[in-house]
């Protein structure tokens, strides 16, 4: 990692790194019994944005599930420097709007320490704002490259998931040398989908392919069929990532268009997060390739970690909650809950974080964070966080549908992800 | 793809769209024509008749068709049940006053979506068609001699086909009601001078509870077709609703010929606007043509001057 590719902050931060490691290891001591650190036993409030309603439904359930899984180990574990971890949830809707009220709520009504959650970017984007304005610390899950991008403020984090931006560009090498390099993009019209096609674009070209044509489709469409004439003959990959509730029904009529003589296909895992593999129609699925945050399927090179965090969240081996095989998680991304949570944590610990008065010092604890190791806090894999972007790097996994399940075919290294710095969050004041 | 298969692609998606489309109009005309209420819950009845055909056809087992032929039956009566309470309730205590109905129906609206998302919770649910297999349409080809030759892309399903017919055929049957039944008779009475079909006997209020439960019944059912094809979801009512006033203008109001002619127009021409450009522009000409129709012949197509 001394090579000229590692970027100067993952050099530079060892020694805060390892301060913090320490810090957080301190915590961990078996021995000290429960909370016994505490100068308070006043719980940590953290305000957890949900989508409960509205089209991230689906992702907000399993969102939900996750951080009430993190929270129960990190309060059996002591929870953060003694003091029991507390959520209060509020529901977004999917909605900016009510996103920002939310935050809002949190900093004035609930007293939270902190606001946390949130997959939607057009959420991310209305709530940020806010956040900066209120001086709550507002971590997020989602996957947008706003955060990176410079567009935020030094309030927002995302230390917990990877932006589209960095998957996409380890993702293009795999697509342009298995599938083919004349590509038709199909993506949601909002900020999500215009990350893909913005950097997806500029990716492939890189390896010299091309971008045919550009089908952006509104969020709340319900049918598909009358977008697909607009792709060129002459392609060679289908690039996919859509969002919502009707996902299934895109997949389905894409192979209904096809019929036999399909392109090769290569899909982000949200055109199907929450969707059985074996729904009626989706069996032209068979032999593409899916980009995957987090193996929806356990692998048989499973870690143990991810075996324990499967089991934590109450996820089976094919990706389904254990209580009803039906109820498919979205397993590629709900695990940025679960690791923001233990980022939190470190991070609170680090910085000696005793009440809202130590907010900046959080942050500033978090941006001191470079590697996080794959561990029982990090189980989708080590991860190397940017203290000036506020934006986490790590693995992405390539799977491929066979036998109608998802199969690791590639993982990526971290490297791979890494891309220039546009902002340096750390030089804006409080 | 070819400009000939392109096209009929397109005429065949806008089919689908007419077809749905007609029968959740011709409902919401149908209100209007007979009550003189603009049910601004028309599009949640839909959504109504999308989740009840979920809800009916998981809880059947067996072939994936009698889940759907349950559906067909059960979620349009109750919508239409749950409409005609809802008439029972509330419009006829507000005497059906026009600008009060318009209020009430809006109270329904959000009732009957926040019921259904407490109900059935915030996800979108699939019903498996009965039937659905992928049909490879031919083009005709004269290069060398006149062949037929199957286009990339240029397919549809034969479930999709069955919406078409089925919607065709239960307007006929809506025909057939309207024009040649007593309870047709009934409501052309109420629908022309409601005092003087009172007056004569008829319980007005009775049909109106009636007409009100039809008119949400047609909407479930339109959505209970096109669930298999799409999925039903509490938020899917916005879309059918906005389609169906602008159908209802642009054909007449209260006329189910000029709602059936609308349909068809605003149907293909989203399918055929939606392909060959976007379908944000389709949405665009379809409001432009209320507001065209609005200025230029304000009864709409088929519809007649208020006198």
């Amino acid at each position: 990692m001394t090579d000229s590719k590692t970027p100067l902050f993952l050099r530079t931060r060892r020694k805060a790194l390892k301060t913090l490691g320490a810090g957080t290891a301190a915590a961990l001591l078996p021995g000290l019994g429960t909370y016994v650190q505490a100068q308070s036993s006043e719980p940590v409030r953290i305000g957890f944005q949900v989508h409960r309603t509205g089209i991230g439904a689906a992702y907000g359930r399993w969102y939900d599930r996750t951080t009430q899984a993190a929270v129960e180990k990190i309060n059996a574990e002591g929870g953060i420097a003694g003091r029991p971890v507390e959520i209060i949830a509020e529901d977004d809707g999917t909605d900016p709007k009510r996103g920002a009220e939310v935050v809002e709520k949190f900093a004035t009504q609930h007293n939270c320490d902190i606001a946390f959650g949130t997959l939607f970017s057009h959420v991310v984007f209305g709530s940020a704002p806010r956040a900066g304005e209120l001086k709550i610390p507002y971590f997020v899950v989602s996957e947008g490259h706003h955060v990176a991008s410079g567009a935020l403020n030094r309030y927002t984090l995302q230390p917990g998931i990877t932006d589209v931006k960095s998957q996409v560009q380890a993702m293009a090498p795999f697509v342009a040398e298995n599938l083919g390099k004349k590509v038709t993009m199909i993506f949601p019209d909002f900020a999500f989908g215009h990350d893909h096609r913005d950097y997806f674009s500029s990716a492939i070209e890189a390896q010299g392919g091309e971008v045919l044509e550009m089908i952006a489709i509104p969020p709340t469409e319900t049918s598909f069929t009358k977008y697909f004439p607009k792709i060129p003959r002459e392609t060679e990959v289908i690039y996919h990532v859509m969002v919502g509730p009707a996902v299934l029904t895109f997949v389905k009529e894409m192979g209904e268009f096809f019929g036999p003589s399909k392109p090769e296909i290569f899909g982000f895992i949200d055109s199907l997060e929450a969707v059985d593999l074996s729904s009626p129609g989706l069996e032209f699925l068979e032999g593409t390739y899916f980009w995957e945050g987090n193996p929806r399927y356990a692998q048989a090179d499973q870690s143990e970690y991810d075996k324990a965090y499967r089991q934590a969240v109450g996820v089976d081996e094919n990706g389904a909650s254990v209580s009803d095989a039906k109820d498919i998680s979205t397993y590629a991304h709900m695990f940025g809950c679960w690791e923001t949570l233990h980022i939190v944590k470190a991070g609170m610990e680090a910085a000696g974080y005793s009440g809202t008065d130590d907010r900046a010092a959080l942050i500033e604890a978090v941006e001191s964070m470079t590697e996080m190791p794959l561990s029982a806090a990090h189980p989708q894999g080590a991860k190397m966080f940017n203290g000036k972007t506020h934006q986490v790097f790590g693995h992405q996994y390539i799977s491929k549908v066979e036998g109608g399940k998802l199969v690791l075919q590639h993982t990526t290294s971290i490297e791979d992800t890494f891309y220039e710095d546009e902002v340096d969050y750390t030089t804006q004041s409080f | 793809m070819d400009l000939g298969p392109y096209l009929l692609l397109a005429t065949l998606e806008g089919a689908i769209t007419a077809a749905v489309l007609a029968l959740t109009a011709v409902g919401l005309s149908l209100v209007f024509g007979v009550m003189r209420v603009v049910n601004v819950a028309h599009g949640e009845f839909f959504m109504l008749g999308a989740v009840l055909s979920w809800f009916v056809a998981s809880h059947v087992g067996g072939h994936p068709a009698l889940g759907f032929v349950a559906a067909l039956l059960i979620a349009p009566a109750l919508a239409g049940l749950i409409a005609a309470a809802a008439d029972w309730l509330v419009l006829r205590r507000i005497d059906y006053d026009p600008e009060r109905t318009i209020v009430a129906t809006i109270g329904m609206l959000y009732i009957l979506q926040q019921g259904a998302l407490m109900t059935f919770g915030p996800d979108a649910r699939p019903v498996e068609p009965p039937f659905n297999q992928r049909l490879a349409l031919p083009w005709p080809s004269f290069e060398g001699g006149f062949h037929l030759t199957w286009p990339w892309g240029l397919g549809t399903t034969s479930y999709k086909l069955f919406i078409i017919v089925a919607a065709v055929s239960i307007l006929c049957i809506l025909w057939a009601i309207m024009a040649r039944s007593r309870i047709g008779l009934i409501m052309r009475a109420t629908q022309m001078d409601g005092e003087m079909a009172q007056a004569f006997g008829i319980p007005v209020e009775r049909v109106y509870a009636f007409v009100f439960g039809l008119g949400a019944a047609l909407a479930a059912l339109g959505a209970v077709l096109i669930v298999p094809v799409q999925q039903a979801h509490y938020l899917m009512g916005g879309d059918p609703l906005l389609l169906s006033f602008i159908v209802v203008i642009i054909g007449g109001l209260g006329s189910l010929p000029g709602t059936v002619i609308a349909a068809l127009l605003i149907g293909l021409s989203d399918g055929i606007v939606s392909v060959f450009f976007s379908p944000t522009l389709a949405k665009i000409i379809a409001t432009l043509l209320v507001a065209f129709v609005l200025i230029l012949r304000p009864q709409g197509l088929l519809g007649k001057r208020a006198t």
